[in-house]
């Protein structure tokens, strides 16, 4: 046994159903995020990974089941931050890059004391993130990339403990994406981290675990996953291939030890 | 020129001044929400399902605009209602208010007894006959309408820009929304009489889009579509009274003209 099953998780969900008045999305799906876990969603669309985000953002209830958060993290607010699909946001949207970020404050359980403080904490992330000079723009200026990052800073501003995004691949030049997964192992170490893509191959090398979802979840104590795990596991995905990553992917692997 | 000077010692054009300030406030403010959060539609709705109120007014014998306020606040509670209950597309439950509103008004109107003499200044507006207590009216909207936008305007910012975020963070998203849509049937009824039911949508958009001519920030539109709005429906308003010509209208098109000739400047620099 791992020890880190002694550790209580963060986020428990435990047999969570969710329907529509006909039909079933999810059903009975088990799920444990602990501490500086790296687990990467994977599934076909409409497979149910976005209901999944969802459930555990708490912006839909399971129709059965149950989601519970450790006992000592803050019951008002869920300690995630959230960086959602950007293709659903308005790009005209009179906004600036500041108040983005600001945005994502609402999200913590223990406000800023005061405007500067929070303003403060906004332009240091921008900073580090490598986008601080252009603050002032509005949200609609910036290339895919940048936007990206703005969104990742208002996810983190809130100090999360589970940091979600939903397929943050999409829509951004490769550079960024090498960046943003290597930002993400750094910041790893202090947060789990939920990452949502359709792209397995890129996903495996950086997860520690995966989580295939369609309409149940199977879940993978490894990052390689194979052929056969995904036909067992009622998974038809896209494998993309990126050089060599295939080999990375398919490499077998002996069973759960 | 003493034309000019004397029309401004008119008790009627006094009212209509403050009528055209108040307006370009009220309507800056609200205008700005409804243009980046894409409600238009939504706004025209409850717009055009006030005139069932005018119209059961006329029928019962009240005060116009207390009908149509009862009927425009019915119809925004309505749509937000099955905007967030689902089950019927939004835009046909927008269409739908939209239409059993003139629909009944046309009817109210029909089995009123006799002549209804005012009823075009409330389809096409009548600044000149702008009562004192519309201005009162009018006044107490935008003392509200200030203190939410001062008080919670990080919320209605985040919550226009993105709404799942915000309901995510545990904003308390749906009491914002119904707050706002009942602030935008306000904003539409005392302004009625500025341009009337069927001109009213463009007090609420053509400052706005010239204001984003010149700037990307929510703030900043405000103050500017107040700005636009008030030099655009104050010329109108001149050029109306020395042309004899309907006021509403003029607002209109000069409101467009300023925008056209902005947008044309902007281009060419």
């Amino acid at each position: 046994m791992n020890e880190m099953n002694f550790v209580k998780p963060l986020i428990h969900l435990n047999q969570v159903t969710f329907a529509y008045s006909e039909s079933t999305v999810l059903e009975k799906v088990d799920l444990k995020i602990h501490e500086k876990d790296f687990i990467g969603v994977i599934g076909p669309n409409g497979g149910g990974k976005t209901t999944l985000l969802k459930l555990i953002l708490g912006l839909i209830q399971p129709s059965s089941g149950k989601i519970y958060f450790r006992e000592d993290l803050p019951r008002h607010k869920r300690p995630i931050g959230y960086l959602p699909q950007v293709k659903h946001l308005d790009r005209k949207f009179p906004i600036t890059v500041l108040d983005v970020v600001r945005s994502g404050s609402m999200m913590r359980p223990y406000p800023f004391l005061n405007k500067s403080e929070e303003k403060e904490a906004a332009m240091q992330l921008l900073n580090n993130t490598g986008i601080g000079h252009i603050y002032n723009k509005a949200i609609g200026e910036l290339s895919g990339g940048q936007m990206q990052r703005a969104f990742l800073c208002r996810a983190l501003i809130s100090d999360p403990k589970v940091l979600i995004l939903d397929e943050p691949d999409t829509f951004v030049d490769t550079h960024f994406e090498g960046e943003l997964y290597e930002r993400l192992k750094t910041l790893n170490e202090q947060m789990a981290i939920v990452l949502v893509s359709h792209d397995v191959g890129t996903i495996s090398m950086y997860v520690k675990t995966i989580a295939c979802v369609n309409k149940t979840l199977h879940y993978h104590p490894s990052n390689q996953i194979t052929m056969d795990d995904l036909s067992v596991y009622n998974c038809p995905l896209q494998i993309i291939t990126h050089g060599e990553i295939p080999h990375t992917v398919l490499k077998k692997h002996h069973s759960h030890d | 020129m003493t034309d000019f000077i004397e029309l401004f010692s008119y008790g009627f054009f006094q009212k209509a001044l403050l009528a055209t300030i108040f307006a370009s406030i009220s309507c800056g403010i609200i205008g700005t929400y409804i243009v980046t959060r894409r409600i238009v539609f939504v706004s025209g709705g409850i717009t055009h399902a006030s005139f069932g109120g005018i119209g059961l007014a006329f029928l019962i014998g009240v005060e116009p605009l207390i009908g149509a306020t009862v009927f425009a606040l019915l119809s925004a509670l309505g749509i937000q209602f099955f905007t967030e209950k689902g089950g019927v597309r939004e835009d046909s439950s927008i269409a739908i208010w939209w239409s059993l509103g003139m629909a009944l008004g046309v009817m109210f109107v029909f089995l009123t007894p006799g002549y209804t003499p005012n009823l075009m200044s409330y389809l096409f507006g009548s600044i000149l006959t702008v009562s004192r207590y519309e201005l009162w009216a009018m006044i107490v909207l935008i003392a509200i309408l200030l203190s939410v936008f001062r008080v919670w305007y990080r919320e209605i910012l985040y919550i226009a820009f993105d709404e799942e975020f915000a309901r995510a963070s545990g904003l308390r998203v749906s009491v914002f929304n119904y707050l706002l849509m009942m602030l935008i049937a306000l904003t539409v009824v005392l302004n009625i009489r500025v341009v009337g039911i069927i001109l009213i949508l463009s007090l609420l958009t053509i400052p706005q889009a010239t204001a984003n001519l010149f700037t990307r920030d929510f703030r900043k539109i405000i103050i500017l579509a107040i700005l636009f709005g008030f030099i655009g429906s104050i010329s109108g308003l001149m050029i109306s009274y020395f042309l004899n010509i309907p006021s509403g209208a003029t607002i209109i098109f000069t409101l467009i003209i300023m925008f056209g000739l902005l947008r044309l400047i902007k281009l060419l620099k």
